[in-house]
């Protein structure tokens, strides 16, 4: 029993102050408003407080903090993209991942599981080998493995996958970890707010006002706020933002699922993704299978959730799992995720001045959160985004010069 | 001790046929009809279960599908709900997560130290210093979880229907069956489901000591029976609502997916336990399981009971209790004030019945295995504090619960409906129901027995209205009298153990420091004290957490709303949900013959292709090398049926394919084909393909295998905005196709073909239509395996023979199948890329070098634009042919294998393959601009990390062998 646990027992009150408390209004100005009070909204704030000491700033969130896609992801973390730029990116959050329970002094149970991305097809074994070879080049920790090495792992597989899709191998990444997501966004937020960030939630944007290409405040349900310098990191909710400005952008809105099983004693011990099979799954601390597909193939703004997706994920979860015919699906449910033509995000500066953006986040933004905080914390306090997120730029797509990640994203979250 | 009554008119067991079973290495016997849980009731088991966290002792709460705390295995199957399966002869079982069993579990100290673990303790600690986490997370984990899973359990098939019907009525109880009733009059089919193993619902256990409502619940039977058109189906859930009345009907023995022209749903209500201090004991249960135990499987629920209520429910439930000999030695209501119309009953009786009194506590026995006493006192409701003043207790072994109810609004709530708080009942009622969805009975706030048969009817009129049926309007009244919800039955205790989710151990203190900590809303309260997350979904708790919040915000409960209610209802099996599984692939006409030829198939897209045909005394790579040298020496041939095929007629094909292709086509010749490349709007490689022209205004073209789908489906998205003259066939399947490829195949092809295949009758890039071994053939001159090939069209169905006689006719030439792995050496030796292969997501024509396809000055075509902007700016990347510098103990690379230069990633190896021909290896990779220099060369880095050098080489690597052939 940990000794930071004593304190509850002989205690009289409840010992813990509050994460975040509310203020009772808005103030009339900050440096800086940030609009979404997902995790990376929140770490956006953080990080402005923590790095650049830049504190009178407001978070607006239209719900509660982590109820967007932050609260419905299935929190797979890694790294082993595609692009070198992305290989990078993503490794700079995980190593800030791996050391941010104790940044935050709060568990969130950032569990290093290892992650199989499983190759079914002569095709696939090339996408993962190159993959492989992109991350071996970057420092990360991925190579190719055959079938015995993903048996070793996980015996329970059925490795034929009920001889529909036999496993000839698997892009295996060391680094691939889970973690509590909705603990990332209140660890974040308890962070801002001990650091002097204001938070309201139930608290909606309506409308950004400029002024000669500038930013200069915004309309909200609680009333105006002035400021030069807003941030949108609303992911399913970006074209709203960014249509209030004019602004364009390639992203499209397409419902992805997910659902969880009744809890069981812990049996799978690695992370399994199966681009043939469009599944994932992983088994939480609480012992439930949480479970994942491919996006609905189509556009739609919607968080309702498809029996059709439920029934096809069972079969192929079935094909890698006879044994788990009889186990039962508690739960489902979907996010709206903010999908790019090249699946990488888009971040920074954009044509209007003082407005900045974090979106593009598709089914893979999770993971992104702490970096995503710190590079967009340093873009607003600086005006000028960090090179590591130079290839995320919005003028990109302009440009031609995209950063390809489909291949490295497609169930892979 | 046998709590077994005796028989019972409507008892859902059968006596005649007794069972035996064990639990926890104990035999028991019950009877055929038995649920697990009522039968070692009956036998006077008590601690049934351990709960989640503390592994407090658990027995019955609710017997219906919700005591998730009482889940068995019987080593076949976990988490088994005890609560509501049925038991069998011969069953062993065992609870779950205990250590040692259910009395002695090991764990059970983990409740003496719950004063540790306060809400959300867990990330609070454990993760410093860093690398302890790992151990403690191991711990949490193997605590965590509740059932072990059988690895040796069988792959089961389940079957799944698809059925449409006019109403589906979701809940066969009083409302439900009063709908299907007057919704039957008008002749539409109904299909009526119930979870329970017998309609009737509420009607068949509660009954306040007399017979009424199982005389209403036969009378309605009997007439449902007499209605053809209504479908009563038991024992089968509605698992979840989805768009437009789509709604899985679980069975034991699979799922039927019913689409419903319109919905009622008529679920009824959770009962919602009051509390207070040991609320969680064994024998403590909802006044609703105890007559569920009374009146469907005869079992006493206790010996002397104690009845706390905050409603009138509770005068009910103790005049059952004493129906069935039960001596209830108190009814505790915390209601001061109001008057239960029963009272005078029970009073004559001679019931004490103690208003404004709460159970401020539950002691329990010695072993804590159940009930001693209760410790009452008055409670005083405006302040919702005990008088603890004035405590008394009262001997009992058991107390039935009614504090009120939530809705078993789950469906309604995925139906998209929009709840509003009603302060008559207390409860979440349906405020806006969209268009087919009703709702009807308790769910909808209707409790007493003639207002849930009047508020079915109010449905069914309804929905016979929306079904334009002619039907008189029924009205039902909103609820009279007193409200059968408590708005606040929660007595405080110092020492807590007042438990509000019983799945989660979650106790009512926990939710004062969860708002203390700012998780005040309900969400995020939900979310960090886990409550109604369990395997119930929080079916007795989300009502009560929803009141204590309002209560520590000091706001109105319709303030502060309600969580989300997803799918599934009940927690529904995977292999149930999967059904049967298919995994569709194609197979072309000549499929039997290579298999007859010993061939190995791979999957490319949908289709089975033959990898290679396998030769005794032959390895793998010795085969297919074979396969290559009898194209490039004699004459060889492959199925190459799997190709997509598309016909395009009508005025505008021409113009259709100008825009879909970048290539042009208004000029093309008829006879004649052109290599096509399609992009898409930002100029990136699609598919390429042939288009032959066979007469003014009809193509017919090709499409790769494993995008013809794709092709197909985007030139059909494009027609349909631009909305030309043109027909779209997709003859696919309809065409089988052959190459005859090798410096022989003239040779073979003129013994089975009339027309003249001379060079100038004939030449390369043309196409004939003609007869081959008496089939009509369209034949293209091709020249992708080798210079001289010929790819023969013909109906599926006369594949085979043209097979077989071109096998005959290339005899003496020694001809041989070749499968798609000697295909993929014969087009990288003529230095051909394939789509897919040599391109990625992001390849544009300038750096696949096939800008010869296209016609960039043309009006129009898909991705010109892009093209003309990619065109302006320093090309990235090339792809170039290459030759390795082979040395001796040299690793080869592979595809994929990165190109190195200066340390840095400069491209990428996308096909490389030893030449048979050549005894060398070959192939394309991606390279920087300053690399892709004719004659220069460049570093690639194997899989072991060694760099191996490649000479940028020309294509074809393999130069003409058509002269001989010429002759
Ligand atoms: C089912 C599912 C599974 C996923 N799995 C993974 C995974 O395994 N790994 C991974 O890395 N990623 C995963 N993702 C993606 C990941 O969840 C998201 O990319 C990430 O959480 C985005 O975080 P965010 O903070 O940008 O957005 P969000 O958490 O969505 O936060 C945006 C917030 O903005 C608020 N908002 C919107 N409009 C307004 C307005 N006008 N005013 C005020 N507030 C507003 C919203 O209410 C919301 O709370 C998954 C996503 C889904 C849906």
């Amino acid at each position: 029993m940990p000794l930071r646990l004593l304190k509850y027992a002989f205690s009289k009150e409840h010992p813990d102050p509050a994460f975040f408390t509310q203020p009772d209004s808005l103030k009339h100005s900050y440096d800086a408003v940030i609009i979404g009070g997902g995790g990376h909204g929140l770490a956006a704030a953080y990080y402005l407080a923590k790095d650049h000491g830049i504190t009178n700033v407001a978070v607006l969130e239209k719900g509660y903090l982590g109820g967007g896609n932050t609260g419905r992801n299935t929190t797979i973390v890694r790294s082993n993209y595609l692009t070198p730029e992305g290989v990078k990116f993503y490794d700079t959050s995980v190593r800030l991942f791996q050391e941010l329970s104790e940044d935050l002094n709060l568990n969130l149970f950032y569990s290093t599981r290892g992650h199989f991305t499983l190759a079914h097809t002569e095709s696939a074994m090339r996408t993962m080998r190159w993959r492989a070879e992109v991350n071996k080049h970057v420092g990360v920790e991925s190579y190719v493995v055959g079938p015995d090495d993903i048996l070793k792992a996980c015996p329970q597989i059925d490795i034929s996958c009920g001889g529909n899709a036999p496993i000839l191998g698997a892009l295996y990444h060391a680094p691939g970890s889970i973690a509590r997501h909705d603990a990332v966004a209140w660890g974040y937020a308890r962070g801002a707010y001990q650091r002097g960030v204001d938070i309201f939630q139930s608290t909606e944007v309506w409308d950004i006002k400029t002024s000669g290409g500038k930013v200069v405040g915004l309309n909200t349900s609680r009333g105006f706020i002035a400021t030069n310098k807003v941030l949108s990191a609303v992911a399913g909710f970006t074209p709203r933002i960014t249509d209030m400005l004019g602004i364009r952008t390639p992203i499209v809105i397409q419902p992805l699922q997910a659902c969880v099983t009744e809890p069981m004693k812990p049996w799978l011990d690695t992370i399994l993704v199966s681009g043939s099979l469009h599944v994932y799954v992983s088994q939480s601390s609480r012992g439930e299978l949480v479970m994942g597909a491919s996006l609905d193939p189509y556009e739609l703004h919607s968080t309702r959730s498809t029996l059709d997706f439920v029934e096809g994920l069972s079969g192929h979860i079935l094909d890698m799992f006879p044994f788990l015919s009889n186990v039962k699906v508690v739960r489902q449910w979907a996010g709206m995720a903010d999908m790019t033509p090249d699946f990488a995000p888009i971040m920074g500066k954009t044509p209007i001045e003082g407005f900045y953006l974090d979106a593009g986040w598709g089914t893979w933004g999770f993971k992104a959160t702490p970096v995503s905080g710190k590079t967009m914390a340093e873009t607003i306090a600086k005006d000028q985004a960090p090179e590591l997120i130079h290839s995320f730029r919005l003028s990109r797509f302009e440009d031609y010069e995209l950063t390809g990640e489909k291949g490295a994203a497609s169930v892979g979250h | 001790m046998n709590r077994r009554l005796e028989t019972r008119p409507g008892e859902w067991i059968d006596r005649d046929e007794p069972l035996k079973f064990s639990f926890e290495g104990k035999e028991y016997t019950g009877f055929s009809g038995d649920t697990i849980t009522s039968a070692l009731w009956a036998s006077g088991e008590r601690i049934l279960g351990r709960s989640f966290k503390y592994h407090r002792p658990r027995g019955i709460l609710s017997l219906s599908n919700h005591d998730v705390n009482i889940l068995v295995t019987d080593m076949e199957d976990t988490n088994i709900r005890a609560d509501v399966v049925n038991v069998k002869e011969g069953m062993r079982l065992l609870a779950v997560n205990t250590s040692g069993g259910v009395k002695k579990d090991k764990k059970r100290w983990l409740d003496r130290l719950s004063a540790f673990m306060p809400v959300g303790f867990y990330y609070k600690a454990f993760h410093s210093p860093r690398k302890l986490f790992p151990f403690w997370e191991n711990v949490i984990r193997k605590s965590a979880g509740l059932g072990e899973v059988n690895f040796n359990y069988p792959r089961t098939i389940k079957t799944k229907y698809h059925e449409h019907c006019d109403l589906l009525i979701v809940g066969a109880g009083t409302a439900g069956l009063s709908a299907a009733l007057h919704a039957a009059k008008c002749g539409i089919g109904i299909t009526l489901v119930d979870e329970n193993r017998q309609a009737g619902g509420s009607l068949t256990y509660d009954c306040a000591g007399d017979q009424e409502s199982k005389t209403v619940l036969r009378n309605l039977l009997d007439e449902i029976k007499h209605h053809p058109n209504i479908t009563l189906l038991t024992g089968v859930y509605a698992a979840g609502y989805y768009t437009d009345h789509y709604i899985p009907l679980v069975r034991e023995d699979g799922i039927t997916n019913m689409r419903a022209k319109a919905v009622v749903i008529a679920t009824g209500a959770y009962e919602q336990p009051p509390v207070f201090r040991n609320n969680d004991l064994p024998g403590v249960m909802l006044g609703t399981a105890a007559q569920r135990l009374i009146h469907r499987y005869s079992v006493r629920p206790f010996d002397v009971g104690v009845v706390f209520t905050a409603n009138d429910q509770g005068y009910r439930v103790a005049l059952d209790l004493l129906e069935a000999g039960v001596e209830v030695a108190a009814l505790v209501d915390l209601r001061k004030k109001a008057a239960s119309p029963l009272a005078d009953k029970l009073l004559q009786l001679n019931i004490r019945i103690l208003k404004g009194y709460c159970i401020y506590e539950a002691i329990p026995t010695g072993d804590h295995e159940g009930v001693k006493e209760v410790v009452i006192c008055p409670f005083d409701e405006s302040s919702g504090k005990p008088d603890t003043g004035d405590l008394v207790t009262i001997a009992c072994d058991g107390i039935a619960m009614c504090a009120g109810w939530a809705p078993a609004a789950a469906l309604l709530y995925q139906a998209g409906v929009s709840m509003r708080y009603d302060n008559t009942v207390n409860q979440f009622v349906p405020n806006k129901l969209p268009k087919g969805v009703f709702a009807a009975g308790k769910v909808n706030g209707r409790f007493d027995l003639e207002s849930r048969l009047k508020d079915g009817q109010r449905a069914a009129s309804e929905v016979l209205s929306m079904l334009s049926e002619t039907s008189i309007k029924v009205v039902s009244e909103p609820h009279e009298g007193n409200t059968p919800s408590h708005t606040f039955p929660f007595v405080p205790h110092p020492k807590a153990k007042n438990f509000i989710d019983f799945d989660e151990d979650i106790q009512l203190k926990d939710f004062i420091n969860a708002a203390q900590e700012g998780f005040d809303n309900i969400e995020l309260m939900k979310r960090f004290t886990t409550v109604g997350m369990g395997p119930s979904q929080g079916k007795h708790s989300n009502m009560n957490a929803i009141r204590i919040l309002a209560k520590i915000r000091d706001l109105p409960v319709e303030k502060i709303g309600s969580t989300t209610a997803r799918p599934f209802f009940h927690p529904t099996p995977i292999g149930h949900l999967a059904g049967r599984t298919f995994h569709p692939h194609r197979l072309t006409s000549l499929h039997d013959w290579h298999q007859t030829a010993q061939a190995d198939f791979i999957a490319v897209g949908a289709w089975l292709r033959p990898a290679y045909y396998s030769i005794a005394g032959l390895s793998r790579d010795d085969a297919i090398i074979q396969e290559v040298l009898s194209v490039r020496q004699a004459v060889g041939m492959i199925d190459v049926g799997t190709l997509g095929k598309i016909e395009v007629h009508g005025p505008d094909s021409a113009l259709f394919l100008e825009r879909f292709y970048t290539g042009g086509f208004a000029n093309q010749k008829i006879g004649s084909t052109r290599y096509a490349l399609a992009l898409d709007e930002a100029g990136v490689i699609l598919d390429d393909g042939i288009v032959a022209r066979l007469a003014d205004d009809l193509f017919y073209l090709t499409a790769s295998t494993s995008n013809s789908a794709m092709v197909y489906r985007e030139m059909q998205r494009w027609q349909q905005k631009w909305q030309l003259d043109i027909g779209l066939v997709n003859v696919t399947g309809y065409y089988g196709a052959i190459n005859v490829a090798g410096v022989a195949a003239r040779k073979v092809l003129s013994k089975l073909c009339k027309a003249s295949l001379s060079e100038q009758d004939f030449s390369f890039g043309s196409i004939i239509e003609t007869v081959i071994a008496e089939v009509p053939a369209r034949i293209i001159r091709v020249g992708f395996v080798s210079e001289l090939a010929y790819e023969i069209h013909v109906a599926s169905q006369d594949a085979l023979t043209v097979w077989v006689a071109l096998m005959e006719a290339g005899e003496p030439e020694k001809i041989r199948p070749f499968g798609v792995e000697a295909q993929r050496i014969l087009r990288l030796e003529m230095g051909h890329s394939i789509c897919g292969h040599d391109t990625d997501g992001l390849t544009n024509p300038l750096e696949a070098g096939l800008m010869f396809a296209v016609k960039p000055d043309k009006p129009f075509f898909i991705g010109q634009r892009s093209l003309q902007i990619i065109r302006k700016a320093p090309i990235r990347k090339s792809l170039v042919p290459f030759l390795l510098d082979h040395q001796d103990g040299m690793e080869t690379p592979k595809e994929c294998n990165l190109v190195i230069a200066q340390g840095d990633i400069a491209g990428r190896v996308t096909s490389i393959a030893f030449s048979p021909t050549l005894k060398q290896a070959i192939g394309l990779a991606y390279v920087s601009p300053e690399l892709a220099i004719q004659g220069g060369s460049f570093l690639i880095r194997t899989d072991n990390g060694s760099l191996v050098k490649a000479i940028v080489a020309q294509t074809p690597f393999v130069t003409s062998q058509i002269g001989d052939s010429k002759k």
